[in-house]
């Protein structure tokens, strides 16, 4: 079953639609997805008075459903919010809380997503084509619940605070990251390609930050404990260059491990010396 | 108006009226003799359970540590949300939810009336304008004394007296209702980062110790002939081994009752009948409480019952909130450590599966079990450090049903399940004994003349469940006892239906009670000679600020006493 959706205007308001989910979709016929409720500001509305719906019908159940958004959708928050299976693209930029507590299937944005893209999500796959904005996986604010699983892909740069409380999982980000990657990390993977703002791993306990641009600097409350001549960041993802291998935040006791390029990063070459 | 309850099970134990089939008559927020029958609107409740409105004798609902908790946790917002309706506001939060939700979710379960115990003086304003905003229930608030500075000086020199009077004036201007002990003499230690292990250390700087705080207050309670006694929160709070300190702060003041009235209130017991020398050794010690309670009779406690769930502990107790902070390793923070007393809060989640949270599981049950006299042992969360106020329906079904605690014990952590008494205790509560545990028996421990009770003259706050005790077994359907009490059929406050069928109907503004003390000689001018210099030399408010005028509340609800000084 594919789901074709095209925004009927220009939204002003903030629209909540988490209905546009594919388990919630899978089955339903157009009246019937027309019908969903969705919220435009205060105003309680049907998702037919918001989008212009298609539906083609392979006749199998057995497929997974593909909803495929065409148009600007960033003012539309909680697109596959706790999606267990399925697949949504997202022709355009996408709005807040995309995949929050995602379980499973798949998400693709060929655009830019603002904060809090995937959101303590437990599984499933959210990549994105553009630039993604802060909180990347992160919980809502107060919250210790961090990512629990899944996968991540950014090709383009992030905001602040990137996997901040992540447990499990792996978010790899393609471009620049903002200050606070991993903040408070218990586990997991974090992979920047290229430059990344300072306090990366702040009160980090445990799990992997890679870092393969320059950074402005390591926090004082990590140790450097050697240098590395290649770095796994998945199965089949090796990347071949040196690295220094950080270990903190010792503030919290943490064993977290701190990845960092040497060669992009001269102005840490201080650290060989305790080596 | 006139209003008809006809053909309930009425539970009314203060009049001794058990499952009664009869009728209710209310007129003008009052219950009356007899109504007349055309001309009244009638509730048919057949075979449904009458009650009293619900009461709570403690429950952390307003003031400046409620609100910190607030913005402490807006991940407990976030998960928990009502929208408006026609009549009601929109709120949030689960464990420390907005005042108008706290308001409407007590209704909804048929509570009416509702205890914030724990107001410093210095935010006595707050707290108010808190309670005024909790829509539906009446209110009140219970000072914290204990750690006050005059009254520390006052019965460190021996004036009782002074003390009572200065006490008097204390109550009269933050309009409270009882005198509230938290940690007697450990959070004045607090302000310098220490505390007291027993009721017989002495407070830094003051040469005093709790003991004699807690005998001078509840003397200087029995001069002013407060209708409640001293509430009290015990020392070395949550630690191992506390019970017996519990047991001595109960014992200490045992000389002072006379006629077998009660003296003293023991709040949250679950949190102070620990046994054991360290966690590891951590167990039950909720029979030796039990057995004193049992055999004296000038003390009441209630329960502080902990349910499995993410909860947030807040007490004015800083030193415990502390210990408690870096036992679990959660955000939190310190508050009101320059007023008064000195609050903490912490984000808290009691598991199923740690030994720990199970055992206090059993420890609250065990407590209202083991006590044989309901009128001694009363219901309550300890909002919301224990767990929120909406897990009363499960508690209720706990003490009615053998069944539903061995369900709940079949999923706790074994070694807990091995060590508790649960399974060795029969006894299941009946509704007249849960009416006064939830109702009468609050009313009467807070010596309230006009709620608890369905006699004439009585304020006409009820609750309506839909439960039929002759055809259905409340120890073989907990469930049914967990819905019924999850949504009241009707409630009635002050004579209106202000819930049906679990919805709120109606907006109405609930009361603040608080005590008008009436000294037998005018000593206002010495009290505030005395203070006005103290504020000048110590205080960052000005004293004219300092106390709330009774227009200060919204629907101001004074309590005449006459006193002894």
């Amino acid at each position: 079953m594919m789901v074709n959706l095209y925004p009927l205007k220009e939204f002003r308001l903030p629209v909540v639609a988490e209905c546009i989910n594919p388990d919630i979709f899978h089955g339903k016929s157009l009246k019937e997805i027309e019908a969903l409720e969705a919220w435009e500001g205060n105003k309680k509305k049907r998702l037919g008075d918001l989008f212009k719906v298609e539906v083609e019908n392979t006749g199998s159940d057995q497929e997974a459903t593909v909803i495929k958004i065409n148009g600007d959708v960033s003012c539309v928050r909680r697109i596959g919010a706790s999606m267990k299976s399925g697949e949504i693209i997202v022709k355009g930029d996408a709005g807040m809380h995309l995949g929050e507590e995602m379980r499973g299937g798949k998400i693709t944005v060929y655009g830019n997503v603002p904060g809090w893209a995937g959101s303590m999500m437990n599984g499933g796959t959210i990549e994105v084509h553009g630039n993604a904005g802060d909180y990347l996986g992160a919980p809502y604010r107060g919250s210790a619940e961090g990512m629990k699983g899944g996968k991540i892909i950014v090709h383009g740069n992030v905001g602040r605070e990137a996997g901040a409380h992540m447990k499990k999982g792996i978010i790899k980000i393609y471009g620049c990251a903002g200050q606070f990657v991993g903040f408070r990390m218990k586990g997991g993977t974090i992979y920047v390609q290229k430059d990344c703002e300072a306090r990366a791993g702040a009160c980090m306990v445990d799990g992997t930050i890679i870092i393969g641009g320059r950074i402005e600097s390591v926090m004082p409350t990590f140790t450097i404990e050697g240098l590395r001549k290649k770095v796994k960041v998945e199965e089949g993802e090796v990347i071949e260059a040196p690295f220094y291998l950080f270990i903190g935040d010792l503030t919290e006791n943490g064993r977290g491990r701190l990845f960092v390029a040497k060669e992009p990063n001269p102005h840490l070459s201080h650290y060989e010396k305790f080596l | 108006m006139e209003l008809l309850i006809k053909n309930g099970f009425v539970y009314d134990p203060i009049n001794g009226v058990n499952g009664e089939k009869m009728d209710i008559a209310i007129k003008d927020g009052k219950i009356v003799e007899k109504v007349n029958e055309r001309r009244a609107k009638k509730i048919d409740a057949s075979g449904m359970i009458v009650m009293p409105g619900g009461i709570d004798i403690h429950s952390h609902i307003a003031g400046g540590k409620v609100n910190a908790g607030r913005l402490l946790r807006p991940e407990d917002h976030f998960k928990d949300v009502e929208p408006k309706t026609a009549v009601t506001r929109s709120g949030v939060g689960y464990s420390i939810p907005s005042t108008f939700t706290t308001g409407y979710r007590y209704a909804r379960m048929g509570w009416t009336t509702v205890m914030d115990p724990a107001m410093p003086p210095l935010e006595a304003k707050h707290t108010h304008e808190e309670l005024s905003d909790t829509p539906i229930i009446d209110k009140a608030s219970y000072p914290l004394l204990g750690d006050w500075w005059f009254v520390l000086e006052y019965l460190r020199d021996g004036k009782i007296e002074e003390c009572a009077r200065h006490v008097a004036w204390m109550i009269k201007a933050t309009k409270g209702y009882a005198i509230k002990l938290v940690n007697p003499g450990g959070l004045e230690a607090w302000g310098f980062g220490r505390n007291v292990e027993s009721i017989d250390d002495q407070v830094p700087y003051f040469g005093i110790t709790p003991r004699e705080i807690i005998r001078g207050l509840c003397k200087v309670n029995k001069l002013l002939h407060l209708p409640h006694t001293i509430h009290v929160h015990t020392n070395n709070l949550g630690k191992p081994g506390n019970y017996i300190t519990a047991l001595e702060t109960m014992r200490c003041v045992e000389d002072l009752a006379d006629d077998g009235k009660p003296v003293i209130h023991i709040t949250h017991c679950q949190f102070s009948a620990f046994k054991g020398d360290d966690w590891r050794t951590f167990e039950s010690g909720a029979e030796e409480i039990a057995n004193y309670v049992n055999v004296h009779s000038h003390v009441t406690l209630d329960m502080g019952q902990v349910i499995f769930t993410d909860t947030t502990t807040m007490t004015a107790d800083g030193p415990f909130q502390y210990t408690l902070y870096t036992l679990s390793g959660n955000k939190w923070t310190n508050h009101d450590v320059e007023t008064e007393t000195s609050a903490g809060i912490v984000p808290f989640h009691y598991k199923r599966k740690s030994y720990v949270h199970a055992t206090q599981w059993s420890i609250g049950l065990e407590l209202a079990l083991l006590i044989k006299d309901p009128w001694k042992i009363l219901m309550t969360t300890d909002h919301p450090n224990g767990g929120p106020f909406i897990a009363y329906p499960r508690i209720i079904a706990w003490l009615m049903s053998r069944k539903a605690r061995e369900a709940t014990l079949k999923k706790i952590n074994p070694k807990a399940r091995s060590r508790s008494l649960l399974p060795s205790i029969d006894r299941e509560l009946d509704f007249y004994e849960i009416a006064i545990v939830t109702r009468a028996g609050q009313a009467k421990a807070l010596g309230l003349k006009h709620k608890g009770h369905l006699g004439v003259g009585a304020d006409a706050d009820i609750a309506i469940y839909n439960f039929n005790p002759e055809t259905m077994d409340p120890s073989k359907k907990y469930r049914a006892v967990r819905r019924a009490f999850k949504r009241a059929t009707y409630t009635i406050k002050g004579g209106q239906v202000v819930v049906k069928d679990g919805e709120v109907l109606k907006h109405v503004d609930g009361v603040t009670m608080w005590v008008n003390i009436q000294l037998c000689e005018p000593c206002e001018i010495e009290v505030n000679e005395n203070l006005r210099r103290r504020f000048k030399e110590y205080w960052t408010v000005e004293f004219e600020n300092y106390p709330v005028s009774e227009d200060y509340l919204a629907v101001s609800h004074p309590i005449p006493v006459k006193a002894d000084v």
